[in-house]
């Protein structure tokens, strides 16, 4: 079934056609993979499905609901999470804190009832229940990524790799359906790209679609069931990675007209 | 209803066009300052006043060996002078202990940083020129004349003239001359003007150095009418830098408009929103006389609040978002 | 002597009490509010004005006068939400000069600038207060009073900001645009946060003016707001205890001079130190004295709670 379904999206900043009527969708349980050249609007397109930025007109479905123009944080509760070009962690919390974060509105459903503010106000005399299935949930990602011993490290001082995986490890703390990935190879090594690959099927293995946005051609091709491609804000080729790769519309808007 | 003549109004206008120069002028080195560091600079009010007092100690001295009008006036000059000679220095040397070693900081840092430099400022020159208010005699007979029934002072004259002499030099400088490009180089993108081979350093030093000595130039002419204190720094900093938000904070078009705009609007617009109150008192059956003067001080922080809900980035102001 | 040591040790709770609330807007939101000491002052009117025309029990004016103080928070706290760090300074400053100007003009409810002086002492329960020149008895409840206010706010600080909330705050200061894609609903937190530090800095306010029994504008100035941040700012943003550190250190600092008349100190000395700390902190240790606490989660979860449901 389509989890993610965009209508004529179009967003645009000023004179700058930055979306220009994208019409995409992405299965459940798949890994899609979003490339382009340098500023086709890879990102705009990201920001304007996460809610971080608001289209000029279209609109965005998840799970056949209309979240266009709705705000970041409702959007993310949904069940959309994303990762981020420049690492966004939370520099000055530790390791496990910025995994507890991920945590956060999960625990307002805590069940003692069904109305939100007054398990707020339950909380309130009752922070150790919550703080102990924060931690226990925060804990198992920590495992799962393998960094367990790091839970106590500021965010600042991990590794580069390492905190590339922290914020994967936080997104997926809000147990998304989706999650969409900014780049998640850039600045790694080949290496440390092979890791990343086995983790995205991994975390694809446990039910969670993937939308990630790429450079590395060979991330893409090997894990991508299907990929779309941008260019100038459009959408100029969508199939396997097989196809893209021959496409001659896609071969010219990275490598140019053969004159 | 509306007992308002158009002697008044135009009396409201040559006010606020003196007033709006003043904070104009001020504003300016707000702009400067923010367009190329990103940072709003707390001491600029205190620079302010520190020129100010400098200028009036100096021409004191000066003038009590003075022994003609003629004299009294360069003696004025020379004052005025000095006070911005010395502002830019002080500009230029806080510059490089307090915020250079910030400039990678936090963004809370640099900006706690020039709060303590314009405590330190205050205190300081209370303790060397006294918590006594301070009177510029006017180097000159400031006798208004009448002209259609307004009375205009020739400090009016003076300060009008000078703030647009001053701005349009500025314009000019910023516009048509090297160094000027490189300053606007170096506010939209520091790190590519370094690159470019621009001296950052001294375009920064150089601007602090600029929007110093025209604050030190627009105390000196705000003290002439009104008083200088050791605390005029705080308010009228406040209230330039709300015009420079006005404007559109890192413009200096929006600065000069700003300026204007808020000075208009602490006389013209005040008066007016005055006979709307009395107005809507007689309305309900009651009837006052007016309304107290030291209200005026909220329309410049009204407006900075009506702008910051309406247009952050002020009226010239351009959208910069931050880049997810 | 006696005398000079618990009015100081007064004043030591009262700005403990303000700058744990302070902290929890700049110091672990990261929202820089300049207008603390008018959120202060609201309360502080509030009691006195309402003291002074009704006969209420304190302990009901004292909430009255946090409710109120923490309204006007919420009144900053929502028109600011979109600004950054610099500009949401400016902005309370603004505000902190509106209610000041406020104050000074609104002479039929405030008495303008001359202040009040005539406010009745506190009744607690029924309970009449002496006023703190009844002798040392007197002065003593009254720090015994403030006191419990004092270790009530900690406890109530402390305990929210050990909790997913204080989470979202420093999350929110850390980076805003990760937190709300972390599902943090930004505004309601930011919102919270000045209506709770607010509320306190309105307690503050209140006990400030039942002890004293005279208030004027000018016990509310920027230059406490000030003061109240350079505690914050000391001691280490977003650490509590810190700020009880900063307060200790300052606060004493500023008040011994003043009250042993020491003649060649002018009282523009204390304020050279207040900016000096402020650059010289920022400069070389920004983080503080103490600097931030890493939460021992091992300590907070240890004790099993008393709702606890089996899963």
């Amino acid at each position: 079934m389509t989890l993610i379904y965009t209508k004529k999206l179009r967003k645009e900043f000023g004179g700058v056609v930055a979306l220009d009527d994208v019409d995409l969708c992405i299965e459940k349980g798949s890994i899609t993979g979003l490339i382009g050249p340098n500023g086709a609007g890879k990102t705009t397109l990201f920001n304007n499905i996460t809610g971080l930025d608001k289209p000029t007109s279209g609109m965005v479905f998840f799970n056949e609901k209309n979240i266009t123009g709705v705000s970041p944080y409702k959007i993310t509760r949904c069940g959309i999470a994303r990762t981020f070009q420049n690492i966004r962690l939370f520099k000055e919390m530790t390791v496990l804190e910025n995994i507890m974060i991920g945590r956060h509105f999960k625990s307002s459903h805590i069940s003692f009832s069904n109305n939100r503010s007054l398990n707020a106000l339950i909380g309130f005399f009752n922070i150790k229940k919550e703080e102990n299935d924060i931690y226990r949930t925060s804990k198992k990602w920590l495992s799962f990524f393998n960094l367990d011993n790091f839970h106590d490290e500021l965010a600042k001082n991990l590794p580069y790799g390492r905190q590339k995986e922290l914020e994967i490890a936080r997104a997926l703390a809000t147990d998304p359906e989706i999650l969409f990935l900014d780049e998640p190879a850039a600045g790694l090594n080949p290496k440390e790209t092979d890791e990343l690959m086995k983790l995205i099927t991994k975390i694809n293995e446990l039910g969670i679609t993937i939308f990630l946005i790429e450079h590395d051609m060979k991330l893409i091709m090997n894990i991508s069931q299907k990929v779309i491609v941008l260019n100038y804000g459009k959408k100029i080729a969508e199939g396997t990675p097989n196809k893209i790769q021959n496409d001659p519309v896609v071969i010219e808007a990275y490598l140019g007209k053969e004159e | 209803m509306f007992n308002l003549s158009l002697q008044e109004l135009l009396q409201h206008l040559i006010n606020g066009l003196t007033l709006g120069a003043i904070y104009a002028l001020i504003a300016l080195g707000y702009t400067m300052v923010y367009g190329i560091l990103k940072f709003i600079n707390f001491a600029h009010g205190e620079i302010l006043m520190v020129g100010t007092f400098i200028s009036l100690a100096v021409y004191n001295v000066l003038c009590s060996t003075a022994t003609s009008g003629m004299m009294i006036i360069v003696f004025f000059i020379i004052s005025i002078i000095i006070a911005m000679i010395s502002s830019g220095l002080l500009g230029v040397v806080i510059e490089k202990i307090a915020y250079k070693p910030l400039r990678n900081a936090s963004r809370l840092a640099p900006l706690l940083s020039a709060i303590g430099v314009s405590i330190i400022l205050t205190n300081l020159a209370q303790i060397i020129f006294g918590t006594k208010d301070q009177r510029f005699a006017y180097p000159y007979n400031n006798d208004p004349f009448n002209l259609f029934g307004i009375s205009i002072t020739p400090t009016h004259i003076l300060t009008i003239i000078v703030s647009l002499f001053l701005m349009v030099i500025l314009k000019f400088f910023i516009d048509k001359t090297k160094l000027g490009k490189a300053m606007r180089a170096t506010s939209e993108n520091k790190r590519i003007a370094a690159l470019m081979g621009i001296n950052v350093d001294f375009i920064v030093s150089l601007t602090f150095a600029i929007g110093s000595s025209l604050a030190a130039v627009a105390g000196i002419l705000y003290a002439l009418d009104y008083k200088a204190k050791s605390t005029m720094g705080l308010l009228i900093g406040l209230k330039a830098f709300i015009a420079a938000v006005i404007g559109g904070i890192g413009n200096i078009t929006g600065a000069m408009l700003g300026g204007l705009l808020l000075g208009l609007l602490e006389t013209i617009g005040f008066r007016l929103f005055e006979i709307l109150v009395v107005s809507i008192y007689s309305i309900f059956g009651k009837s006052i006389t007016g309304i107290p003067l030291g209200l005026k001080h909220m329309v410049a922080f009204s407006m900075l609040i009506l702008i910051l809900l309406i247009k952050p980035s002020g009226i010239l102001g351009k959208n910069v978002r931050e880049k997810v | 002597m006696l005398n000079l040591l618990i009015i100081v040790l007064i004043y030591i709770c009262l700005f403990c009490i303000l700058s744990l609330s302070l902290n929890l807007i700049a110091g672990y939101t990261g929202l820089l509010s300049l207008c603390h000491a008018s959120f202060m002052s609201i309360g502080a009117y509030t009691t006195a004005i309402i003291m002074t025309k009704f006969n209420a029990d304190f302990l009901l004016v004292l909430l009255l006068s946090g409710i109120l103080a923490s309204f006007f928070g919420i009144i900053i706290g929502l028109p600011t939400l979109r600004l950054k760090g610099d500009y949401l300074a400016i902005a309370t400053l603004g505000f902190g000069e509106i209610v000041v100007n406020i104050i000074i003009n609104w002479e039929s409810l405030t008495r303008g600038a001359r202040g009040i002086h005539d406010i009745p002492t506190a009744k607690i329960f029924n309970y009449r207060l002496m006023p703190k020149d009844a002798g040392i008895l007197s002065k003593v409840i009254y720090f015994l009073l403030i006191l419990i206010f004092l270790v009530l706010t900690y406890a109530f600080i402390s305990k929210i900001i050990k909790s997913r909330f204080g989470r979202a705050l420093e999350a929110i200061r850390e980076d805003e645009i990760a937190a709300v894609s972390m599902g943090i609903n930004i505004t309601k937190y930011k919102v919270f946060s000045f209506a709770i530090g607010a509320f306190f800095a309105g307690i503050a306010g209140s006990l400030f003016s039942i002890y004293f029994l005279s208030i004027s504008p000018g016990n509310f100035t920027f230059n406490i707001s000030i003061m109240i941040l350079c505690i914050v700012v000391l001691g280490g943003m977003g650490n509590n205890f810190a700020s009880i550190l900063g307060a200790l250190i300052v606060v004493p600092a500023y008040y011994i001079p003043q009250l042993l008349n020491i003649p060649f100190i002018p009282p523009q000395f204390n304020q050279i130190i207040f900016g000096l700390i402020l650059v010289l902190m920022m400069i070389f240790r920004p983080q503080g004295l103490l600097g931030r606490k890493k939460p021992d989660f091992e300590r907070i979860i240890k004790r099993k709670s008393f709702f606890i449901r089996s899963r």
